[in-house]
């Protein structure tokens, strides 16, 4: 592709690229994000490049692989445009009568609609499918519209028009302004202000600055960042090279976790096109504006996404925090001042400078504008990631979005923010969700995972398993978090154990509170979240452990007992089958036993029947 | 090796500040990370190897011991937790006979956990040498476990 010369250059190419293609032509978008991919999608593209080329239409039908559509819960998902017709869970058998009978035909197939489960209705369109409908997708709803590896996708649907705009003539000053106006908070977690982070890198002292974008996103359960940079890789590169060009800076990094290959790819394909196209590099656009950008890839340590032990690592060193005394904004990677922003603020750039400052300012609530990406995940009907405004509350993620708590049980709670945040109690769920009514509960934002569970998951075990990740990944440099989180979950242990005693939980609350004052960075400092959280809010269930020695929700393995319903059990030994240590008796068609002092509580009787007759007490 | 580990950093223009990325790439050539390789890192990047060595023992993604022909991983994502990862875990320890981040010793299995793959829709989801096998269960885990016990020994037949 030839080097784009001037702003002005960049919308006749725009504009050619939209004139060139047809609104009508028949186009098949296959969602090729992670989690359809592990669906096994890619044999289902290869089918469906097979078949059109088979029934001799390569000419007349465009194949589409996009990034993530958000219901990762019923992939494989396609789209067939421009009716906009909606396929989910596709099989390999599926393909052939697609094309035959929708591409061929113009004939819907019933069976491989959406069926409302509220309803009962079938759903032929995708913006008609209640996880969608009340959803607000101005950032992530673009993942569907583009093949991420071509920029051509990008521009033909308005791609780097806010570069454009910003190198055909705003000052830097009034580029940070509007983002200032616009009310941008980070997404990453903090929710500091964007606009305030760059004019401080902007004014300070240095020739050479950073930008950086983290998408180190570690907190377990959440996958929108990288989502995004795998559906939509030049959204991020755009809002980054804006983001260069108001503070003044020449070299930027996008810090990317390892673990996420296809991300890798798609961002590494998109910055070389970037380049070659005079998007990236020198003389930018025609302009005096040069940047480049790096891509550095995480060792799977999840301290490496606060931001001085991301430095850190950029710098090839172990990820350990530093005090923040100084601020990155002055003196962060290489001790030059460094402007570090997360996947989804860079994403919302282009968006801001392109619709206005105002036009933002209408979405959300009073302090936080915008919308917000959130996975949701867990015990939910709708497993996926939902784009909504800033202000929704979680009842109507929870029940309208995400469809409720699968099998007809009961909502527990719902953890928020990560191994940072909280967990939410259900008479919570009619408060709006932006960075302050989380943190005033005693949860936070944090980068958007949303982990709904239900009457079976037990809020101790939660609050242990928390502590043991934040316990492995402690960098180790501070002892209020090293050793503090340590001394928390060996009580934990003791309270699961059935060991624990009454003064635990007030040991509990002073040593969090002495690791949230004496740690050094935010890791430590919010380490203890998910148990004071826990303790606020279900604080029976640690009494039932520790007074009446039982676990509640029938998780922890030395408080609960297995039995057999001898009415419901009908004695059809598949319980007994899949027993790995031998300790279920009984003859066919005859109520089963289980041998105590065999069984070893792994759960597999419980997964294997089929009558609900296993009992955990 | 020595050869094969500067083919690496020169990928990477000997830029120090590479090292964690340098580290995977050597990992992925090596299926570890070799004494050897780490010792020609150092000579080659001018970074003393307790530095090296402090980097490569920090990081969750490096092994300094070699790993085993079929590696599973087990997502330890919340999501996954509270939708019974955990029991996953046990039996796998149970049937291979050993504890997450370690392998077999004849060099087939290795057995880790990984904190969040983020395809939360299929969890639990074990990996197995990159490919996804989600929506876990006891019963499924001993399947493929079976399976892969033939293969082992289909292979030892060759």
């Amino acid at each position: 592709m030839k080097k784009i010369k001037s702003p002005q250059e960049l919308k006749r190419l725009q504009d050619q690229i939209q004139n060139s293609r047809d609104p009508e032509k028949p186009c098949i978008t296959i969602c090729a994000g992670t989690g359809c991919l592990a669906y096994g999608t890619q044999k289902l593209i290869d089918s469906i490049k097979a078949e059109i080329k088979k029934q001799k239409l390569d000419k007349k039908v465009d194949i589409r692989t996009s990034g993530c559509h958000g219901f990762c819960e019923r992939g494989p998902l396609i789209v067939i445009h421009p009716q906009k017709i909606f396929y989910q869970q596709v099989k390999l058998d599926d393909v052939a009568e697609i094309i035959q009978e929708t591409i061929i035909n113009g004939k819907t197939i019933d069976r491989l609609f959406y069926t409302d489960s509220a309803s009962g209705n079938k759903i032929i369109h995708e913006d008609e499918v209640p996880f969608y409908r009340k959803q607000m997708r101005i950032i992530f709803g673009m993942n569907g519209q583009i093949d991420p590896a071509s920029i051509e996708d990008y521009l033909a649907i308005g791609g780097y028009s806010a570069l454009g705009k910003v190198l055909g003539g705003m000052k830097p000053e009034a580029v940070i302004e509007e983002i200032k106006e616009a009310n941008l908070r980070g997404r990453g977690g903090g929710g500091f202000p964007t606009g305030r982070k760059w004019e401080s890198t902007k004014n300070a002292k240095g020739d050479l600055k950073y930008i950086i974008c983290n998408a180190d996103e570690g907190d377990p359960g959440a996958y929108m960042d990288r989502s995004l940079l795998e559906g939509n890789p030049h959204s991020i590169l755009e809002g980054m090279i804006i983001g260069a060009y108001a503070i003044g800076s020449s070299e930027g990094y996008i810090y990317v976790r390892n673990e996420y290959p296809l991300a890798v790819n798609n961002i590494t394909i998109a910055i070389k096109t970037a380049r070659e196209m005079g998007l990236l590099g020198k003389k930018i656009l025609g302009s005096n504006f040069n940047f480049d950008i790096k891509i550095n890839r995480g060792g799977g340590a999840f301290v490496c996404g606060e931001s001085s032990a991301l430095f850190a690592s950029i710098e090839g060193r172990v990820g350990e925090p530093r005090a923040k005394y100084v601020h990155a904004t002055d003196r962060g990677l290489y001790d030059r001042p460094t402007c570090l922003n997360n996947v989804e603020t860079w994403a919302n750039v282009p968006l801001i400078i392109n619709k206005g400052a105002k036009w933002y300012q209408g979405i959300g609530t009073e302090n936080s504008k915008g919308t917000k990406i959130f996975s949701l995940v867990g015990k939910i009907n709708n497993t996926g990631l939902v784009e909504v405004p800033m202000g929704i509350t979680l009842k109507e993620i929870i029940y309208e979005i995400g469809g409720g708590i699968p099998g007809g049980r009961k909502f527990k709670a719902v953890q928020t923010g990560g191994p940072s945040g909280g967990c939410i109690p259900e008479k919570l769920l009619e408060m709006p969700v932006d960075f302050d009514e989380l943190a005033k509960i005693g949860s936070m934002m944090g980068s958007g995972g949303m982990i709904v569970m239900d009457d079976r998951n037990c809020m101790v075990d939660v609050a242990k398993y928390f502590l043991k990740f934040l316990e492995g990944e402690s960098c180790g440099k501070c002892t209020p978090c090293r050793e503090g989180v340590l001394q928390m979950r060996l009580i934990l242990d003791r309270i699961t154990e059935g060991k624990g005693e009454e003064k635990d939980l007030g040991r509990l609350e002073e040593m969090g509170q002495a690791i949230i004052d004496g740690s050094l960075c935010a890791l430590g400092g919010t380490a203890p979240n998910p148990v004071l959280s826990t303790l606020k809010y279900f604080r029976d269930e640690y009494e039932a452990h520790i007074r009446d020695k039982k676990c509640p929700a029938g998780v922890c393995k030395s408080l609960i007992t297995y039995s057999i319903d001898k009415e419901a059990c009908t004695g059809c030994r598949a319980c007994a089958r899949a027993c790995p240590s031998d300790a279920i008796a009984g003859e066919k068609k005859e109520p089963h036993t289980i041998d105590l002092i065999k069984c070893i509580k792994c759960g597999a009787c419980l997964e294997s029947c089929k009558f609900d007759a296993i009992i955990i007490t | 090796m020595e050869e094969k580990v500067k083919n690496i950093v020169a990928k990477y223009g000997s830029d120090r500040g590479f090292l964690v990325p340098i580290l995977q790439d050597v990992q992925k050539k090596f299926n570890y990370l070799p004494r050897e390789a780490l010792n020609a890192l150092s000579s080659t990047l001018d970074i003393p190897l307790s530095l090296i060595y402090s980097a490569a023992t920090f990081y969750k993604a490096f092994s300094l011991t070699p790993r085993g022909e079929y590696q599973l991983s087990l997502c330890l994502g919340t999501a996954c937790h509270v939708r019974g990862a955990p029991q996953i875990g046990d039996h796998i320890e149970r049937t291979l006979n050993i504890k997450a981040g370690e392998t077999s010793s004849d060099l087939k299995f290795t057995y880790e956990t990984v904190n969040c793959l983020g395809a939360c829709a299929l969890g639990p989801i074990l990996v197995m040498n990159e490919e996804y096998h989600g929506q876990m269960t006891i019963s499924k885990v001993s399947k493929l476990l079976k399976s892969l016990d033939k293969k082992v020994e289909t292979d030892e037949e060759d």
